[in-house]
């Protein structure tokens, strides 16, 4: 296949990843979308494949790995729950980073199979792109490597600081500066390990001192970092597809960090400075006095719900934890029985990855055309009869409005406090992840109800 | 003079992530999810370059030190690629409209 050819097929598949991404503006449109995004890299797969030249017996062993490859991804795509889906994106973040590393690393060893030059003699532009990709890809490797670990419970939640950190860091990100400017010119295949040790290092650094909270905005980061290494790469291989794809999915994941980080009232540097929690911690506990809360009961709630016309639900991360969502549109079905108009109200930053809530509901069958942002809602509580809160609580804290004290002061949070009544489902009074007391919990028109948030649900649905 | 080659490549670079701006910020929050997971999925559209490095040594070895990586980097994307589009399906398979007349 002449080069010319695959450069145009190359193209056009960057071309179907841009309408994959641009199918999902709608879930009409998303399923065509994906469709777009698999048909482009079955081009660029097979473009890839008409350009090799000598079919040698180790394209049986391409064959072969791919499909190992692909048995497992498939394996994995059919048996996950949707709750774990934060976990799976950064898993499959690292093996982003990785596959980039080691493309970089085969491309260093071996220069001439990719046209880049000889050993200790690769072209300059070539050596600098190749060092970009590799610790990019390193750094999204490790990092995400530890994102996992930590949204999967292996690791604690909770930031790891330690002194003179930031100064770490820093020094860190210069030496990797001065690593590949010096491997630019001895060409030393000593420093590019070094490069790379250096990178998996500071990826692992980057993230340890970030709480579970921040994880949406550690998500979305690392999904950048995956599309700047790819690019990186595909500048090395001069393939156009790698270089679309890669700015489409650095920008996306920028995009989504700056979403999250808005949603939470932070700026990206607060966020990657990391220790939220472990600094607001000791401001949670000397303000501990006691303060009167009513609690009740799930016929409570029920009677509640039954005499309202209107419901909105805010559901949070402690929904995915208690996996209450079935139980959730089962009550909601109960009360659409009676004639209850019940909405669902989201907040940006509810739950561990963007739109993380959304997809529960969705696998709850809750149609999407119930479900509303922050903005389109927020005005509805105050016409709203019943908020029924379920595994949220910074999101709905009155606090980020009145008190200018407050760590999450300014930060958009859901009206709730307007409604009527409001059904708090919690397993205690123990504040949230910000680590400050929710005003919500004392409130006159607040009724706690004290349980598991699938259990409670359940037993609702029975009082209505 | 003849512009270097780069320059195009860089040209195409910088023009996708301002198609990437725009599309990504059209794309309605709760499809972010599934955003995030075929992102992914054509991320790994790196496995060109894997297949490259797989099929790269010259000495009639299959495994050499430099297709060894070629060939662990497919075995990753495939994971990707397949896992990425597969979710991002099943996940778009389960947002549904009100049925009619419910």
């Amino acid at each position: 296949m002449s080069a010319n050819l695959s450069a145009i097929l190359y193209l056009i598949s960057g071309v179907l990843f841009i309408l994959a991404l641009r199918g999902l503006s709608s879930p009409e449109t998303s399923r065509k979308g994906n469709l777009f995004g698999i048909v482009g890299m079955v081009i660029a797969v097979t473009v890839t494949f008409l350009s090799v030249e000598n079919f040698t017996s180790g394209f049986v062993y391409v064959l072969i790995f791919l499909a190992i490859g692909g048995g497992i991804g498939a394996f994995i795509a059919y048996r996950i729950p949707m709750t774990a889906m934060p976990e799976l994106v950064a898993g499959f973040h690292s093996l982003v980073g990785l596959a980039a590393v080691f493309v970089a690393i085969s491309a260093f060893i071996n220069p001439e199979a990719f046209n880049l030059g000889t050993p200790g003699n690769i072209k300059l532009a070539s050596l600098i792109e190749m060092a970009i990709g590799a610790a990019v890809g390193a750094t999204t490797f490790s990092g995400s490597v530890i994102a996992f670990l930590k949204l999967q419970g292996i690791m604690s939640g909770a930031p790891i600081t330690f002194k003179g950190q930031h100064l770490l860091n820093a020094l860190l990100l210069i030496l990797i500066l001065i690593l590949t400017i010096y491997l630019c010119s001895t060409q030393s295949p000593n420093l590019f390990w070094t490069l790379l040790a250096v990178s998996f290092l500071i990826g692992f650094l980057i993230i340890i001192p970030i709480g579970g909270a921040d994880m949406p905005v550690v998500i979305s980061m690392l999904n950048s970092y995956s599309g700047w290494a790819a690019a990186g790469i595909g500048f090395t291989l001069e393939n156009t597809a790698l270089i679309i794809t890669g700015a489409l999915v650095g920008s996306s994941g920028a995009i989504l960090s700056y979403i999250m980080c808005k949603g939470m009232n932070r700026s990206f540097f607060n966020v990657i400075l990391g220790g939220f929690g472990a600094v607001e911690q000791s401001a949670a506990t000397k303000n501990k006095e006691q303060k009167p809360v009513k609690s009740g009961n799930a016929d409570d709630a029920a009677f509640l719900m039954k005499n309202a016309s209107s419901v909105i639900i805010v559901p949070g991360y402690g929904m995915a934890v208690a996996q209450a969502q079935h139980a959730l549109r089962e009550m909601v079905d109960t009360l659409k029985k009676n004639d209850i108009k019940v909405s669902y109200a989201i907040h940006p930053v509810a739950g561990r990855m963007p739109g993380h809530m959304n997809v529960l509901l969705a696998e709850a069958n809750v149609p999407y055309d119930e479900v509303f942002e922050l903005e389109e809602i927020n005005n509805d509580f105050a016409n709203a009869d019943v908020a029924f809160v379920i595994g949220a609580n910074d999101v709905t804290n009155p606090v980020a409005k009145t008190d200018p004290q407050s760590p999450i002061y300014g930060m958009p949070v859901l009206d709730v406090e307007k409604c009527k009544s409001v059904l708090f489902v919690k397993r205690s009074l123990s504040p949230g992840y910000a680590g400050i007391d929710n005003d919500l919990f004392y409130k006159e028109n607040t009724l706690m109800l004290f349980a598991d948030a699938k259990k409670m649900t359940e037993d609702i649905t029975k009082n209505l | 003079m003849e512009i270097d080659p780069f320059i195009f490549r860089l040209s195409i670079f910088i023009l996708s992530i301002f198609v990437g701006y725009y599309v990504v910020w059209s794309v309605t929050p709760s499809l972010h999810t599934p955003l995030m997971s075929v992102t992914n999925a054509i991320s790994s559209v790196i496995i060109v370059g894997a297949i490259i490095a797989a099929l790269s040594s010259n000495d009639g070895l299959v495994f050499s030190s430099s297709s060894i990586y070629g060939f662990l980097a497919i075995i990753l994307a495939a994971v990707n690629i397949f896992g990425g589009f597969l979710v991002t399906h099943r996940m778009l398979a389960m947002y549904k409209k009100k049925k009619k007349g419910k």
